[in-house]
């Protein structure tokens, strides 16, 4: 292992940690909205603030099509769209568009799903109390839900670390990226292991940081 | 506030949750709707107090139908409603003082006039010291009194209390009730109370509603209900009733009377089964006033036991008290003052 190798991982794990980073901002941003909205459009007996029967089908079908899509093939038809918002279609910041796409379903079923969660009787208090669904969503779902979106969220970056490396594959940069040029292609099964390594901290790190804040959450209710 | 239900009608499906309802529910009183579960109360109460729209039919709000109201007023109107449930329905993300100050929140109260406002709900349900406490550290009476802050918060004209006591052990369903009684003179509140429970409505109540299958069967005051129930389904209800006059003391004997009395008899055995007193009333000239009376069982045997005054002339009292001791009961006799 050479110093330059060392400075490889190193730069690789940025590039992963950018991209799980932005990639999870963005998908949050677009997913939360999405996840608040299937809720609330949902059926009543369903908890829905204001039922929608044909938006909640459309948003859900939307999503579940997303969600079906193998995210290797997201990425190619999502070259060009890449191109368009990042100016580019490889690397590191073009990974970002289709990382952030894939995953922002998943983060509005999360989100739809802890919603709903949400103690019924609760909002019945707050509605009879004459709140606004603006306020029932931001000063009651949202706040009751919290730890339960925090759990989401800390899937969320694992599913998304699991993503970048395929991300990679193409061009993306990052771990696994690192691990299919050098390890695979070069024959350097020492570089594919530190690679793979590093991301099952990452992993972990993670999982036991959103353990943590969760629960933590969870203790001061 | 006076209340005006005019045959409201609410179905699910083929649910006929409520049929038909009319009622008139007085300004300034406490007025108990009593039913089994399914009898459309928790429909009654989700209509009455604007979380949903009757199929057909109307509400009225001191002389002002309320039912139909454009949304936005009708959320205006419920920030003038308190309510209570059953499973308190707090705010598990907010420590009880934060919950109390969640509707002048939403009412967009200042600052310093919602803490001033906590402060004094918290001293009002006597919880002062509970403010910073996380609502799953409260026990059941404690979180229904924070729910109770909590709903009068924005100062209300009408409070619903669906089911507020059912979760709760007697002892802490007598506190809540004399709280919610306090309030009510306090702070000139209509009071609707949702029931299952005879005892509330008996404890608390001035008016009652008995609901059975979505229909209103009965209504009237409390004390005329009581007194005259003419359907099955308040006497079923009246006959689950737990004593809350009657002392039971520890040998059992249930002592209906506040005047206290000079002899206690003591049956044993198959002398529990016979008509006694019935026959020394025929035989000697004397009056049995009994004030208390019980059953106990002692190893294989029964001991009634009976608290009375016996009145008449001396010689008949004493003839009379001579046959009972004959029949094999013995007779206790104390000086008691009247």
């Amino acid at each position: 292992m050479t110093a330059a190798m060392w400075n490889l991982i190193w730069q690789s794990t940025l590039q992963t940690l950018s991209m799980v980073f932005f990639s999870t901002v963005f998908s949050v941003i677009l997913g939360l909205p999405l996840g608040i909205l299937l809720c609330i459009t949902s059926p009543m007996t369903q908890g829905g603030l204001k039922p929608m029967p044909a938006l909640n089908v459309v948003l859900g079908k939307i999503v579940n099509v997303l969600r079906s899509f193998p995210f290797i093939i997201l990425i190619i038809i999502l070259f060009p769209l890449s191109r368009v918002i990042m100016g580019t279609a490889i690397g590191t910041k073009a990974a970002i568009v289709p990382l952030s796409i894939a995953a922002a379903p998943f983060v509005a079923r999360i989100v739809e799903t802890s919603l709903k969660e949400v103690d019924p009787g609760v909002i019945q208090a707050a509605r009879v109390m004459g709140s606004t669904n603006s306020q029932i969503v931001f000063k009651v779902l949202l706040p009751e839900a919290l730890p339960s979106l925090v759990s989401g969220l800390t899937l969320t970056i694992i599913n998304l670390i699991g993503y970048s490396a395929m991300a990679g594959a193409i061009g993306g940069g990052g771990l696994g990226d690192l691990a299919i040029r050098y390890g695979f292609q070069r024959f350097r099964p020492d570089v594919m292991a530190i690679a793979v390594v590093v991301i099952l901290v990452l992993v972990e790190l993670i999982q036991f940081t959103g353990n943590r804040i969760s629960s933590r959450m969870m203790s001061r209710r | 506030m006076q209340i005006e239900l005019k045959n409201l009608v609410r179905t699910y499906e083929t649910v006929h949750a409520v049929q038909d309802v009319s009622l008139s529910i007085p300004s300034n009183r406490i007025f108990g709707i009593i039913g089994l579960s399914g009898a459309g109360k928790s429909t009654l109460v989700r209509l009455v107090s604007l979380l949903e729209k009757p199929d057909s039919g109307e509400v009225f709000y001191d002389g002002q139908r309320v039912d139909d109201l454009p949304e936005k007023e009708i959320i205006n109107r419920r920030r003038h409603i308190g309510m209570i449930f059953q499973n308190f329905n707090l705010f598990s993300s907010r420590t009880a003082g934060r919950n109390i100050a969640y509707p002048m929140e939403i009412c967009r109260y200042p600052k310093e006039k919602i803490k001033a406002r906590v402060a004094e709900l918290l001293e009002l349900v006597g919880l002062a010291d509970r403010a910073d406490a996380p609502i799953s550290t409260l026990s059941g009476g404690q979180k229904q009194r924070i729910a109770i802050a909590r709903a009068l918060a924005c100062e209300p004209d009408i409070l619903f209390c669906d089911e507020a006591t059912s979760a709760l052990d007697p002892k802490t369903t007598q506190q809540i009730l004399a709280l919610i009684k306090d309030i009510q003179k306090k702070m000139n509140l209509t009071v609707v109370m949702i029931t299952h429970q005879m005892e509330v409505v008996r404890d608390a109540c001035d008016y009652v509603a008995v609901l059975s299958e979505g229909r209103v069967v009965e209504q009237g005051t409390v004390k005329d209900i009581f007194a005259n129930p003419k359907t099955n389904v308040t006497r079923e209800f009246m006959s689950h009733l737990t004593t809350n006059t009657q002392s039971v003391r520890e040998d059992g004997v249930v002592i209906w009377s506040d005047v206290p009395a000079h002899y206690t008899l003591r049956f044993l055995n198959d002398r529990v089964e016979t008509p006694v007193i019935s026959d020394i009333i025929r035989e000697f000239d004397v009056v049995f006033n009994i004030s208390g009376a019980g059953i106990q069982k002692v190893g294989d045997t029964k001991m009634g036991t009976m608290v009375c005054d016996i009145t008449g002339s001396p010689e008949a009292v004493n003839a009379a008290l001579d046959a009972i001791r004959e029949r094999g009961v013995t007779v206790e006799y104390e000086e008691v003052e009247k």
